[in-house]
């Protein structure tokens, strides 16, 4: 069987930089990566396009090669890989929402972003008058004394917008299928024509909580496509705001869970840590989420003595009193009962979908960006990617209290090693003719982002590409709580924390 | 646990001092609190969040505000899960067109009197995200809003001061 480097190396390049090449290859190559995608050989990485072409961002799972195939829409349609792969579905239901090319042999045909409510159809393509909302039909369960329970859009706690549809058996969940896209806010059409700097700013708003990873991931794609060097002590700026949102991120959603089991005392003391750093980040950095920090060419911050000292104190006053949390959590019995057995996914699921993030870790599947295809200055930092194999909400919760422990000991690093210099690329990109490609693949407190970007030579960018882990946890999600009680779906939905905006981008 | 209890007992309230009420937000609220709404709901309010499609900036924040250190209960503020209990319903986002059917639905379930307040900067205006074929754009652009607290995201202070801002105008004998 052809290697994914044998397939490349076979097809027509296209220049992009960044950590993976891009080829344009016919429609049985690309049939055949699908294919290698349903065997499990390559994972999919991201799937998009525009009205001449779909790409694929794929890995190759033995070797870790990642590369991006594009092909070529005959008559606005290309050969579906959903059809074989189903992680493919909803993005190619969703790419012809919003490019109007049609995935030739997809299974589910239901629009996915599109409610019927933009008041034009495909709108990064010509944007063609809509026929306004059509009913949307959900998936069949069918059995004796089956019931459904809607939920949402407008959710009871304070919790971004999506539409959950549970059919149950008494308390038994048959059937869970999400309806989302009511976070959509047509980013990915702002983006385009916009300037590098506005369109660094609408990264930066992909996914609130993950704002330092979009704009990375956005920075280093953008950077990889104008050929921009980023000064050393940006670099590690960057990876502390990535390390000081994944801490915020862990220490809010831990004690979220253990608040859905009605565990408040956790939730309380957790979410006093996270509180603690988003003050840190804001007297560091001057804003309590770290938005619009990270900007192509550096930062737009700086760390002074002061602020090292003020994150040093926070790494030691957590390690201080996190572990009696830790223990607090693994010896309550009545909390322990609720997590451990509960919304497992298995790791053939999880492997199949590529899981990113805690989702994955937590079902054996061992990826992180940061090593996989990693960046700097992660190849220089020592840490451990935690892996577990228990797939419960106890196993997630777990990968967070292993994550948190790594990210102090990489602020410690960082802090400890921090070059010296600007935190800005000095000069301007000067124009130039034709289109430039970055692509960039960053980790996420969730998962693994990946961001697209291609350039035109006026410095605006001409098209952007911006996935959110998300899309591959999403319909993870609805298979982990197959056979669950519909008391134990917040607990569920909690602990593999799923972006509603980020995915509906 | 015994042990975090009782330190918990002997450490005294984490809890800061309140802000004082927004001085803007006094101003744009003076003309929309009347003499019977102030009647009905003396010194509590129980506000209903609804994201109508924000990056989830602002619920972060909006959250913040029922930790320790905020405190939001102490002034009688409370979430809840239906409008039809709620007397303020928060608004965040920039009003996506996915958005709007839900968020008018939600503002005709609440009962009168009711308040409408905007978070965020999305919510006043659409923000960055305005001039999109997936946002209205501002909350204003559906429903009546009463009061607007900036930021992207406001903090959870200025999120408090707002809402403190609320509760005076609607405390407060006009």
């Amino acid at each position: 069987m052809t290697s994914l480097k044998q397939t490349i190396l076979g097809a027509q390049a296209v220049e992009m930089r960044g950590p993976w090449p891009r080829c344009v290859v016919g429609r049985q190559t690309w049939h055949q990566a699908a294919e290698r995608l349903q065997n499990g050989d390559w994972a999919l990485m991201g799937l998009w396009g525009e009205p001449d072409f779909a790409h694929m961002a794929l890995i190759e799972c033995e070797t870790s090669q990642g590369a991006v195939l594009s092909v070529a829409c005959e008559e606005g349609a290309f050969p579906s890989v959903g059809r074989l792969h189903p992680p493919a579905i909803r993005l190619e239901r969703a790419l012809r929402d919003i490019v109007g090319i049609e995935a030739q042999g997809l299974p589910d045909t239901r629009p996915w972003l599109d409610h019927g409510k933009w008041g034009m159809r495909h709108p990064c393509a010509h944007g063609r008058a809509a026929p306004g909302p059509v009913p949307y039909g959900f998936l069949a369960a069918e059995g004796h004394s089956l019931h459904q329970i809607s939920v949402g859009p407008v959710h009871a706690g304070i919790i971004e917008p999506g539409h959950f549809r549970f059919t149950a058996s008494g308390e038994t969940v048959v059937r869970l299928e999400a309806r989302l896209g009511y976070a959509h806010k047509g980013t990915h059409s702002l983006i385009a024509g916009a300037s590098l700097e506005r369109a660094a700013v609408l990264a930066g708003r992909v996914s609130g909580d993950s704002t330092v990873a979009f704009a990375l991931g956005f920075a280093l794609a953008s950077e990889a496509a104008l050929a921009i060097d980023v000064p050393p002590r940006a670099v590690w700026l960057r990876a502390l705001l990535a390390e000081l949102e994944r801490l915020a991120n862990h220490f809010g959603d831990i004690g979220a869970v253990c608040n859905d089991a009605a565990f408040a005392i956790m939730h309380a003391q957790c979410a006093l840590l996270r509180e603690q750093v988003l003050r840190a980040a804001h007297a560091c950095f001057g804003h309590r989420l770290m938005m619009d920090r990270v900007v192509p060419g550096g930062t737009q911050c700086d760390l002074g003595e002061d602020g090292a000292r003020l994150l040093l104190s926070l790494v030691a006053d957590v390690r201080k009193r996190f572990p009696h949390l830790v223990e607090l959590y693994d010896n309550t019995s009545s909390l322990k009962d609720r997590t451990v057995g509960t919304g497992i996914l298995t790791a053939a699921l999880a492997q199949q979908f590529a899981a990113g993030g805690y989702v994955g870790r937590a079902s054996g599947r061992a990826f992180d960006a940061r090593r996989t295809p990693g960046y700097a200055p992660y190849d220089a930092l020592q840490f451990e990617i935690p892996v577990v194999h228990a797939g419960d909400v106890n196993a997630r919760v777990w990968i967070r209290i292993n994550e948190i422990g790594q990210s102090l000991a990489l602020i410690d690093q960082i802090i400890g090693r921090l070059p010296t210099g600007p935190v800005r690329a000095a000069g301007s990109v000067p124009a130039f003719q034709g289109t430039r490609e970055g692509i960039a693949l960053v980790e996420g407190f969730r998962g693994d982002v990946l961001v697209w970007v291609r350039m035109a030579g006026d410095g605006s960018v001409e098209r952007c590409y911006l996935r959110d882990p998300s899309w591959f946890q999403w319909p993870l999600l609805e298979a982990a709580i197959e056979g669950n009680i519909v008391a134990d779906f917040p607990l569920c939905n909690k602990s593999f924390n799923c972006s509603y905006s980020g995915h509906d981008v | 646990m015994r042990r975090l209890l009782l330190k918990s007992l002997v450490q005294g309230p984490l809890t800061e001092p309140a802000p004082s009420a927004d001085e803007n937000a006094l101003v744009e609220l003076a003309a929309r609190v009347d003499r019977a709404s102030w009647h009905r709901l003396g010194r509590t309010l129980s506000i209903r969040e609804v994201d109508a499609g924000s990056c989830n900036g602002c619920e972060l924040e909006i959250h913040a505000l029922n930790n320790v250190l905020y405190d939001l209960e102490r002034f009688g503020l409370r979430f809840v899960a239906s409008p039809r209990h709620a007397d303020v319903l928060l608004v965040t986002g920039p009003v996506t067109a996915n958005m709007r059917e839900a968020l008018e639905r939600t503002y005709q379930a609440t009962p009168e009197p009711k308040w409408v307040v905007a978070v965020g900067h999305c919510a006043r205006d659409g923000g960055v995200f305005a001039g999109s074929y997936a946002c209205v754009g501002g909350v204003s652009a559906v429903l009546p809003v009463d009061l607007h607290i900036p930021g992207c995201p406001p903090s959870p202070s200025a999120l408090l001061a707002g809402l403190l801002a609320l509760l005076e105008s609607v405390s407060k004998p006009p």
